[in-house]
Order: structure tokens, then C-alpha cells, then sequence
């Protein structure tokens, strides 16, 4: 769920924001739907270089009853503080991460690695080499994807979100070759994130070494024209489509 | 009055936010007195064992919770550490634990999980072990999201209420009497969850 001007949003690209509806109903469907997890992310906090919103973290985490991964902002282990008592289970950091991969060490030494999850936005740039982006995919780094992704397990991080933008948005699958390069440097576990359009990409995800898989466009849009349509895949269909063989 | 045990650790908020949308109003309690007026008892407990009972002793809670829970039977539900912190001790710490279970709180073992990764962090079914009215109702393969790197072993196998698998079958939860405890987080398990807590409420 990304949250953008209060409201929620959803990408291509981490471009072209279409307004997908308000996020407290969207919690509420989610929770019905019974959602393994559900990552929030603040996506005007670090760009605005401000602080995360936590009223606003509390009024969303309260009508949760799942699992809540949070990111947006986060610069201090204070606030990190503050935000798990919110009721979060896992603080995400992007840009802290690469500006100040300190904070990722000390984050885990405090509340526990399992707390603290780095993301990797990742797309190839003008010369067709991939780069990490931080800043909602507006600053290039000039960091390789794979040295990031073992510097990040270094400092501390439990999990790390691989997130392709040139995927995000897209129906077009997982970046396969990405996850199976980076998954197989790593002992911590990997989620794929950006690109997934069937049930079926969840699996292949996982088979070329994702631990598990996230997805966002897929849950929120019916297509074939992008109408807002929250939707979530049920036990059953997991366990027949996802699960059996794995 | 349902009263969350306030010692100064824990995610206390989404315990009372999901008692709230089962339809049960419950409090906060710091103090002694609140203590003393409840009717159920949650004890929470997240991070480091020790931590966790040296907060509890500390809190001046510890000797009205076990009065109560030992002379008036009143019900407690320990979740995660909370669970931890009701047998004898933890292999995590020096820390001897309240004991009213016998058993100890162990570390997964390594060489019985293989590829596995500690903590266990997830979604996991649970199994029943016996009848119980806190499991009452939960539905076809209940399923619980669990976050620990230490599991209870209770010494008697009639205390064991619900096992799960992490490479090796472990006690999810136990009970006996007026006294329970769940190693996975209900606030955070969607309906199974609220299944446990709306059955703790209504005992």
C-alpha cells in the first residue's frame, strides 16, 4: 500500500500515481480478505524530508489485524521506537539504509533484525546497467543492486524487498534473473516485489529463490483497464496454485 | 474488566484494538489497583526474556497477578514472551521465570530445523492437543502468525494445547486451569486470532 497526499496510490514505475481509494477502507478489505501481511509505505516522507506520521501510522495500524511493515521517512532509531509500539511488526528503510547503513545495525541490535527490513529499488539506467534508487526512484545511487544487497545483510537487515521499478506496475512477472542472482548471495530471506500478474508468477518468484513474494497493482486493479478492484487470493487457491510443489 | 498487564514492554495497542473490534472493551493497567478490579488478564511480552521478567518484577505488578491468578482463578493469557515468562526458566536468559507451568523455554534447535531460519517468522497451521474453551470455534486449519527464536516445553504433556511444525513439532500454546498461554501473535492473526481472544473474553 503505498500512501501518497493521505491517499492511497498505486504506480507504474513509481510514476503515474492513480488514486486507488482510502487506506483505512483498504486496511478493512484487507483484513477480511485475510492478507498474509501488508507493507505500508509513506512514499512523500523522504522526498518532503519529513518525518513519519505516526497518528497516522496508529490510525491505520488500529484497524489492522495482521502482520504491518512500515516505511517512509524513517532517519532515527527513535523513531523506529515509535513506530513498532504503534503496533508494527517491521520497519522498512530505503534511503537510511544507503545514506546511513548505521542505523540498520543499530535498529537490529535494539528490537531484533527480524524488525528491520532494507529496500532495494532497482532499475537499469540510461546505459542499460542496474542501479539502486533511492528517494522513490528519483535519485540513482550509483550502487549495484548485488554488493548493496550483502553490504545491507552485513549491517544487520532480517529481510530485504527486491523491488524492480522498471517491473512495478507492469503485469509483466518477476524480474527472475534479479531475484535468482541476488537470492543466492544471501542466508536472509527475499521478497520479490514489482511486475506480478497471475498466481503463477508468485511460483516461479519462489522456485528461482525468493522466500516470499509481495504484490501490488495484481491486488488493487482489474484489468484490462486498471479499474480499482481490491482483491486478494483465497487460502484454497494459494494452497492449489502457489503452494502445491513448492 | 478484561486488563492488559501494562509493565512496560509489549505492543499492547493491537491486543486492545482487536479485543475492541471482537466487541470487548479492555484496559490498560499499570497499577496495582486496576490489577486488583480485573476480571481477565492478558500478559504481554515482546524482545529479551530477561527483560521482560526484570519489567515485570520491577513493575510492583507481579505479586497482585499471581494473587490473583493463584487465589481468585482468575483467567491470564500470556502471549509470546508473556507465554515464556510463565514456565520455570529461559535458555535466552538468567532470569528465573513465575514457574506455574513446569518446564522451561528452549531454542530451536538448529540441527533439528536444517535450512530453516530462526526466528521462526510466519504463518503457521496449529494442531490441537487437547479440548479447550479457548480453542473453541477456531475453524478448519487454524492458522497463527508467530515471530520467536524460543519455544516452551512444557514437562507435562496435558499441558499442551495447540503444537505447530518448524521443522520439528513445538507447543504452540498451553493451558491448564485458569492459565494460559500462546506462543504466536492472536492480535495479528486476522480471524483465528480474534477467535482466541473472543473465547478468552467470554470465559
Amino acid at each position: 500500500m503505498l500512501i501518497h497526499k493521505r491517499g492511497l496510490v498505486k504506480s507504474v514505475k513509481f510514476k503515474d500515481h492513480k488514486y486507488v481509494g482510502d487506506p483505512m477502507n483498504a486496511v478493512r478489505i484487507f483484513n477480511e480478505k485475510e492478507v498474509d501481511e501488508l507493507a505500508i509505505i509513506d512514499i512523500d516522507a523522504s522526498v518532503e524530508n519529513r518525518s513519519p506520521d505516526i497518528w497516522r501510522i496508529e490510525e491505520i495500524v488500529s484497524e489492522a489485524f495482521m502482520p504491518i511493515a512500515y516505511g517512509g521517512g524513517i532517519t532515527t532509531v527513535d523513531q523506529v521506537k515509535r513506530i513498532l509500539s504503534a503496533g508494527v511488526e517491521k520497519v522498512i528503510l530505503n534511503r537510511s539504509a544507503v545514506k546511513t547503513p548505521a542505523l540498520i545495525t543499530e535498529i537490529a541490535k535494539q528490537f531484533g533484525s527480524q524488525s528491520v527490513v532494507v529496500s532495494i529499488d532497482y532499475k537499469k539506467n540510461f546505459f542499460g546497467k542496474q542501479g539502486v534508487y533511492i528517494e522513490n526512484g528519483k535519485t540513482n545511487t550509483g550502487l549495484d543492486p548485488l554488493v548493496f544487497a550483502k553490504q545491507m545483510e552485513e549491517a544487520g537487515a532480517g529481510e530485504l524487498l527486491l523491488n524492480s521499478i522498471d517491473r512495478d506496475g507492469s503485469f509483466s512477472g518477476y524480474d527472475l534473473e534479479m531475484i535468482e542472482k541476488i537470492s543466492g548471495a544471501l542466508s536472509i530471506p527475499m521478497i520479490a516485489v514489482g511486475g506480478a500478474s497471475a498466481l503463477s508468477d508468485f511460483k516461479k518468484a519462489v522456485q528461482h529463490g525468493a522466500s516470499a513474494v509481495s504484490a501490488g497493482s495484481m491486488f488493487v486493479f482489474q484489468r484490462p483497464h486498471r479499474a480499482v478492484l481490491i482483491s486478494y487470493p483465497s487460502q484454497k487457491e494459494l494452497e492449489t496454485q502457489v503452494y502445491e510443489g513448492l | 474488566m478484561l486488563v492488559i498487564a501494562d509493565y512496560g514492554v509489549g505492543n499492547l495497542a493491537s491486543v486492545k484494538n482487536m479485543l475492541k473490534k471482537a466487541g470487548f472493551e479492555s484496559v490498560l493497567a499499570s497499577d496495582a489497583v486496576t490489577i486488583e478490579s480485573a476480571s481477565k488478564i492478558i500478559l504481554p511480552g515482546i524482545g529479551a526474556f530477561d527483560h521482560c521478567m526484570q519489567q515485570f518484577n520491577a513493575s510492583g505488578l507481579r505479586e497482585v497477578v499471581t494473587r490473583k491468578v493463584m487465589e481468585d482463578k482468575t483467567p491470564l493469557l500470556g502471549i509470546c514472551v508473556g507465554l515464556q515468562m510463565l514456565m520455570e526458566n529461559s535458555e535466552e536468559g538468567i532470569e528465573p521465570g513465575l514457574g506455574w507451568f513446569a518446564g522451561k523455554t528452549i531454542k530451536f534447535k538448529k540441527d533439528k530445523i536444517g535450512e530453516l531460519k530462526i526466528p521462526h517468522m510466519g504463518w503457521t497451521n496449529v494442531r490441537l492437543e487437547k479440548k479447550s474453551d479457548l480453542t473453541e470455534n477456531l475453524g478448519d486449519q487454524p492458522r497463527f502468525y508467530f515471530v520467536h527464536s524460543y519455544h516452551v516445553q512444557p514437562e507435562n504433556k496435558s499441558d499442551e494445547l495447540l503444537s505447530a511444525n518448524y521443522g520439528y513439532d513445538f507447543t504452540a500454546a498451553i493451558s491448564r486451569d485458569n492459565i494460559y498461554g500462546a506462543q504466536f501473535h492472536p492480535e495479528k492473526s486476522h480471524k483465528y486470532g480474534m477467535k482466541i481472544l473472543e473465547n478468552f473474553a467470554r470465559l
